[in-house]
């Protein structure tokens, strides 16, 4: 099996406090506290978001970091590497069209690639991450969660939102004929067990999912999971003992509790969920814990995965001596730490569709029509400008005419989602319709020319200032007719955002 | 090659002018027959006495029909055009060179704007269809005018105190003037505190300092000027009619700083050039200016040459540019209290410009300027925001030259 050659995961900024949910329902609620896409958010964005962490993260031995491309951006090398993209989610921004897609043009991926979705189900998450590992040609797995329920619920509590990013190098990876990408951890070993049984379902356009007696599902995934971590220990030669890092991933929690149990590991490696302060991500839960273990552990360490999803999936890997040194830029620890616990239940209530707020008296945005953003894909979906090669100036958007000197038609793309930006002057409009008023207007100049005015997130008013140092992220800015409009917003530079290094 | 202009060549010989205001009884058809029939009257002839009919409309109407089909022209040249919120302006400038070709004896210059049928706060633009990654309709004309206030402040060193003040300061002059013109939108002073306490819109604009959602409609006679003593004795001469559109690259380019509308600037030189003026703040007896937010027309005092660069906010304190000051600015309440119907306010303007040069203004706001003899008034036409905009000066005088 392929070895994995990059990984990253996103967690996005703000966190709900549980306590508040009790605050205004009056019971229900809890500790601590779980992630909260923002209302700009969703699972294709914040799949972007990781995806894009995972390239830059993809530097061979043979190249400096990123070459031909901005520093840390992953350059074109790793961008044509990837032959495979799989994007995994319960809560698909469409369905009938691919969501994939967006994402692929979002990472710039070359059109060879295969983009696909395998959507539905939390199990598409491991069925993602297991595929792509299987997968002959280096392939990326992206698994995108947004978790809750009905307001007092407990998936409202426990849910969080977050994605992951895993690249496996398939046949070419440690190879130098291919592109020398050095292998940060080896699958060794993999069980499976798939079941037909009423655990949790959600009938499509639902707004929340229903489960069944949670003493049921533990009773069935028990011998679920015993025969799936028997068949993984036994592909990769291990006893349960020699398991430096055990994470059982599912939302069914008694099942998981039941799991780890009974997985017969060491104590000390039992990994932590995570769940007192992100929450259960769902289907990018698997991938957010096993980027926390990778954040961390040592070389020719074991690391066990085991899934609890309709079945239980179970997957042995080994760390290798380059993953020291080609772990994520934020870590999943530092992105806990960045998190703002500002948002008040309200808000999040606001955000996930739950409480409908008073638009401004203003037209309904206008849709994107198919045409021009097909043909501005570059630019909507890749941030790819275009740089004069006479006189060397930006234009953004990509324009034929340089608007320094002038010249017709000399223009080559200039890639700028990974090219910082300070903030010149800003405002806050309290008329324009936004999901989430007031929006945060800010016009941008970025390192090495080039101006731009767009949206500010991930920020309260008071946080915007001339001279703010923002870095570019991928968002839904709206949806108007069924069509989302994903374009790029700014957004503070902050320790564990994308580029505080 | 070269911007001559057609300086003393036209003049217009009658304008009418419609109160400006929530019209929730008249249609866009009612605003055209009055302001129409009112200019007609003024130059005392009839609709079928014109030529041709330039249309100015954002979006109240399409096509010539727009105005033939209301005013029942036989067979007449209509041209319905727009330019944002300089459409009116940009009605008159066309009217005035097609007179001073030779092509018509004689040609009105009408706009329209019909707004409060939409139901919307603000402007409700129409925007082609898009993808979505270009800011355009995503925020609001205040957020982005908005913008000028911070920049101008941080770079002439006003602290936010000072320069809520300047603004504050300009809505009240304006709506202290529209205070005394029956036409205007909104006929009452304001407090100061009232101004600067009101809610916020966008930045540190609030709501009394952006000018009036409104309906209206003004128009304007246009003939020869050898032609214009036979139709009114006190014919106002065109002096100078300048429009350019910049290369929108403030949004683009890292060069602009958000105190200065360069297309103003531009349009302004080119049309003290055409009139041959050389002090602006000395020769122009009144200027009616595009306050559409209070930002903009202090940087405008700038831009048009009436403050030095950097002053503009002290000359805006002292009342310079208050009804009884050195140079009257926006005596008839401006866009603030005269209200903004996009069509008709570039024309709305030299309806006052007409009134106060003939001595016509109501004596509780004529300009002491004009009966001190100065004869010379500017208007000044905007559209767009801070770093894409097209810009419009005009001057016109009682006086014409040898």
């Amino acid at each position: 099996m392929g070895g994995l050659v990059g990984y990253a995961a996103y967690i996005p900024y703000y966190r709900l406090e549980r306590s508040r949910i009790a605050g205004v329902l009056g019971s229900g609620g809890g500790r601590g506290t779980r992630s909260v896409a923002g209302y700009d958010e969703d699972t294709t964005s914040m799949a972007v978001a990781a995806g894009r962490a995972a390239l830059a993260g993809l530097t061979g031995a043979g190249g400096p970091p990123g070459a031909g491309g901005p520093p840390g951006a992953g350059g074109p090398l790793a961008r044509e590497f990837v032959r495979q993209l799989f994007f995994a989610t319960t809560i698909p921004a469409y369905a009938d069209k691919t969501n994939a897609t967006a994402v692929h043009a979002a990472l710039r991926l070359p059109a060879e690639a295969l983009a696909v979705d395998m959507g539905g189900a939390v199990r598409s998450g491991v069925g993602a991450l297991v595929t792509a590992a299987q997968s002959p040609v280096p392939t990326m797995a992206l698994l995108a969660d947004i978790r809750t329920g009905l307001p007092g619920s407990a998936d409202e509590r426990d849910g969080g939102d977050g994605a992951a990013a895993f690249v496996f190098g398939g046949d070419t990876a440690g190879d130098s004929a291919g592109a020398g990408l050095p292998v940060l951890a080896e699958v060794i070993g993999q069980g499976c067990a798939t079941a037909e049984f009423l655990d949790r379902w959600r009938a499509p356009g639902a707004a929340a999912s229903r489960v069944w007696e949670e003493r049921f599902g533990e009773q069935v995934y028990g011998p679920l999971a015993e025969a799936a971590l028997a068949d993984a220990l036994k592909e990769a030669g291990l006893t349960a003992g020699q398991v430096d890092h055990l994470i059982v991933a599912g939302l069914p929690a008694r099942a998981v509790s039941r799991t780890v149990r009974a997985a017969g590991v060491p104590a000390e490696a039992v990994v932590d969920s995570r769940v007192a302060s992100i929450g259960n991500a769902g289907t990018a839960q698997p991938g957010i814990l096993l980027a926390d273990v990778l954040d961390r552990a040592g070389p020719d360490e074991t690391v066990l995965l085991i899934v609890l999803a309709d079945g239980v999936t179970a997957l042995a890997l080994r760390t290798t001596e380059a993953l020291a040194s080609h772990r994520q830029a934020q870590p999943v620890a530092a992105q806990i730490a960045a998190g703002s616990s500002a948002l008040e239940y309200a808000t999040f209530l606001s955000w996930r569709g739950f409480l409908d707020r008073e638009p401004p008296r203003r037209p309904d945005p206008d849709p994107v029509a198919a045409p021009p953003a097909q043909r501005r894909a570059a630019w909507k979906f890749g941030l790819v400008a275009a740089r004069c090669t006479r006189c060397g100036s930006r234009s953004l958007p990509p324009d034929r005419v340089c608007q320094q000197c002038h010249a017709v038609d000399e223009m080559v793309p200039e890639p700028l989602a990974d090219v910082p930006a300070t903030v010149a002057t800003y405002t806050v409009d309290r008329l324009a319709y936004t999901p989430s008023p007031p929006m945060l207007m800010v016009v941008l100049d970025f390192d090495g020319g080039g101006r731009m005015r767009c949206q500010l997130t991930d920020a309260g008013e008071n946080e915007a200032r001339i001279g703010l140092q923002v870095e570019m992220t991928f968002r839904r800015m709206v949806t108007a007719a069924g069509v989302h409009n994903y374009f790029w917003k700014a957004r503070p530079i902050r320790p564990g955002s994308g580029k505080d290094e | 090659m070269g911007s001559h202009g057609i300086k003393d060549q036209v003049a217009i010989v009658g304008m009418g002018c419609t109160a400006f205001g929530e019209h929730w009884d008249s249609s866009t058809d009612d605003l055209l027959v009055e302001s129409a029939t009112a200019a007609a009257a003024s130059a005392g002839i009839g609709l079928a006495d014109i030529d041709a009919f330039w249309l100015g409309t954002m979006g109240s109407g399409v096509s010539g029909l727009t105005l033939s089909k209301p005013l029942r022209l036989p067979y007449k040249p209509v041209t319905r055009l727009e330019n944002m919120c300089a459409t009116g302006s940009e009605s008159l400038r066309n009217a005035c060179y097609a007179v001073a070709s030779g092509a018509y004896d004689c040609a009105m210059a009408i706009g329209v704007e019909k707004l409060k049928d939409s139901g919307f706060s603000g402007l409700a633009g129409s925007n082609p269809p898009g993808a979505g990654d270009d800011g355009k309709g995503e925020t609001t004309a205040p957020a982005n005018f908005s913008l000028l206030a911070p920049a101008y402040a941080e770079k002439y060193g006003v602290d936010a105190a000072e320069m809520k003040d300047v603004l504050t300061r300009i809505a009240w002059k304006n709506h202290r003037n529209g205070a005394k013109n029956p036409r205007a939108q909104f006929r009452k002073e304001v407090p100061k505190e009232t101004i600067s306490k009101s809610p916020l819109v966008a930045g540190m604009l609030g709501i009394f300092d952006c000018s009036g959602v409104s309906d209206g409609s003004a128009a304007a006679i246009v003939v020869r000027a050898e032609d214009a003593l036979r139709y009114t004795a006190r014919p106002l001469y065109v002096k100078a009619l300048s429009l350019v559109a910049g290369p929108a690259d403030g949004l683009s380019g890292t060069g602009y700083d958000f105190t200065t509308f360069p297309e103003v600037a531009a349009s302004a030189r080119d049309a003290y050039a055409q009139a041959g003026i050389t002090d602006p703040q000395a020769e122009l007896a009144l200027a009616e200016v595009h306050d559409c937010f209070t930002p903009t027309e202090l940087v405008l005092m700038e831009d048009l040459g009436f403050a030095e660069r950097g002053q503009g906010w002290k000359d805006v304190l002292s009342g310079r540019f208050d009804l009884d000051g050195d140079l009257p600015v926006n005596p008839d309440g401006g866009l603030k209290a005269f209200g903004h119907p996009i069509g008709a306010s570039g024309l709305r303007m030299m309806f006052e410009a007409w009134l106060q040069l003939r001595g016509e203004a109501p004596e509780s706001r004529a300009v002491r300027t004009v009966a001190e003899g100065r004869s010379l008034a500017l208007t000044h036409n905007l559209g767009g925001g801070p770093g894409e905009c097209v810009s419009f000066v005009s001057v016109v005088g009682t006086e014409r030259g040898a």
